[in-house]
């Protein structure tokens, strides 16, 4: 006799929602549809920029509108998403052997943290922020 | 010992009767420090015969005891009745078809295992007299991580995008051809890459990540497929746009 | 079975992705000070005209363009399959002619200013 195994269907539209971790990987990836906007946005500030001063001036007064202001906080919430899951990532996809041993997943880590924020910084300053 | 009413739902399927699997509850005294396993083997001793499940070693070294406890990827010899609560629902790894009650049907990971082939693959002959492979501790270092893999397929029912896409080669099998691909002895890696590096192999892999955090091992097969996909990126620039370093 | 060309358009996703995690944040404050009403200065005309005229400012400018773009394409084209869409080579062509594009519009900017 011939028996059949039972296949179990993965919901196709609805499986991340069956797990936390699930969630939280499809928020990652959803996060390079706001990256992918900004990058957007930098193309067309670019081209207003080639196009002259009155272009790019009229870019900046529409940088000025609330509604840059929501697309800004959307992006920047999750660009900041996207940082963060992408350092604390690092040491698995890039580990660094010293003799016996691993360099501790920490100090890999941290150490894309700490060039991030004085990269941050000097960008704020070289850009007269402060 | 203290004993405790212990609650079971397992996952029920009989091929031969059944359309599709159902659930059955069991109730047993337990004593607080049995694991889900010995549960189950009380069941199957006074309870009901006909429960059907894989266990072998019972101390997490043989891999086959893998079963979904409350909707999470666990070897059941290593799950305690003390850190759960209410009534636990004991299913077959998910992703896999089911033969019968908590047993699935492994064929296609056994199958996925061979073709990228898991052992020492010899670069040039050595004469016996020439003596050992010798390895230092930092070479043995290097891959010891993923020798530490039992082929319990808990990374397969973790991982989504093997439920989504059957064909992918998945975490473990990738995890340990990455494991000889280190191994300072071995000279198989272009062989593997064959099967790695296609688009049935790490490329299937979205960096869900969920299979290092099921691996009762802490193999890390995650941080595995994210190395075989740099090094495949950096081969692949070497073959296309420097011809002159093809090797 | 034969080695996979995914290769090179991960390899322009993970460059990407390293990119515009170090930058992306702090590029959004700077183009979001505007609707708070601070301009910064390198955001006035003359300032960003001249960082963009010297060759190492207009290469990073066209650097973290496209390669945000190809960041976003590739990763976009997993993201549909993930919710469902399984028609994964139109999805494949439509991503990544969009960056191609893109990228080539940046270049052409680039060499307009």
């Amino acid at each position: 006799m011939t028996v059949k195994p039972y296949v179990r269907a993965v919901p196709r539209y609805t499986w991340f929602l069956a797990h936390s971790r699930y969630l939280r990987y499809i928020t990652r990836e959803v996060t390079c549809v706001f990256i992918g906007a900004y990058a957007f946005l930098m193309l067309v500030g670019l081209k207003r920029l080639a196009e002259g001063r009155e272009a790019w001036e009229a870019f900046v007064q529409a940088l000025a509108s609330p509604a840059s202001l929501v697309f800004h906080v959307a992006v920047l919430a999750f660009a900041l998403y996207h940082t963060t899951s992408w350092f604390n990532v690092t040491p698995k996809a890039m580990p660094i052997q010293l003799g016996d041993g691993f360099v501790p997943g920490r100090v890999i880590v941290g150490a894309h943290y700490a060039i991030w924020i004085v990269l941050s910084l000097a960008v704020l300053i070289l850009a007269g922020v402060f | 010992m203290s004993q405790r009413l212990v609650e079971l739902e397992v996952l029920r399927f009989n091929p031969e009767t059944d359309a599709e699997p159902t659930f059955q509850r069991y109730a047993v005294e337990c004593p607080e420090e049995w694991v889900v396993l010995d549960a189950l083997n009380h069941i199957k001793e006074t309870v009901d015969p006909t429960l059907s499940y894989r266990w072998s070693c019972h101390m997490a070294v043989c891999g086959s005891c893998g079963m979904m406890i409350n909707g999470e990827p666990k070897l059941s010899c290593k799950s305690f009745l003390r850190d759960y609560e209410g009534v636990i629902r004991v299913e077959p790894l998910a992703h896999f078809p089911i033969q019968r009650d908590l047993v699935t049907v492994i064929d296609d990971f056994v199958t996925k295992l061979k073709r990228v082939k898991p052992y020492l693959v010899a670069g040039e002959a050595r004469p016996v007299e020439a003596g050992e492979y010798r390895q230092t501790p930092a070479q043995l270092k290097t891959y010891k991580q993923y020798t530490l893999c039992i082929n319990c397929m808990l990374c397969y029912a973790a991982c989504p995008e093997y439920g989504l896409e059957p064909k992918f080669i998945g975490p473990a099998a990738i995890s340990l051809a990455h494991r000889y691909n280190l191994d300072s002895r071995d000279a198989g890696r272009e062989a593997r890459q064959q099967e790695i590096a296609a688009t049935e192999g790490v490329w299937e892999c979205s960096f869900v990540g969920a299979c290092s955090e099921v691996c009762p091992e802490h193999v890390d097969p995650a941080g595995a497929l994210q190395q075989v996909k740099i090094k495949s990126t950096l081969d692949w620039f070497r073959e296309h746009l420097m011809p002159w370093r093809r090797t | 079975m034969a080695k996979s060309d995914k290769a090179l358009v991960w390899g322009l996703f993970a460059a990407g992705g390293t990119v515009t995690a170090f930058v992306t944040p702090v590029l959004v404050v700077l183009t979001l000070l505007p609707a708070l009403g601070v301009l910064p200065d390198v955001l006035t005309y003359d300032s960003l005209r001249a960082f963009a005229d010297a060759t190492l400012g207009r290469l990073a400018i066209v650097a973290i363009v496209v390669l945000s773009l190809w960041h976003a394409a590739h990763r976009l084209r997993i993201t549909l399959h993930d919710f469902g869409v399984r028609a994964d080579y139109a999805v494949a062509v439509v991503v990544y002619v969009a960056a191609a594009v893109g990228s080539l519009a940046a270049g052409w900017y680039a060499l307009a200013l």
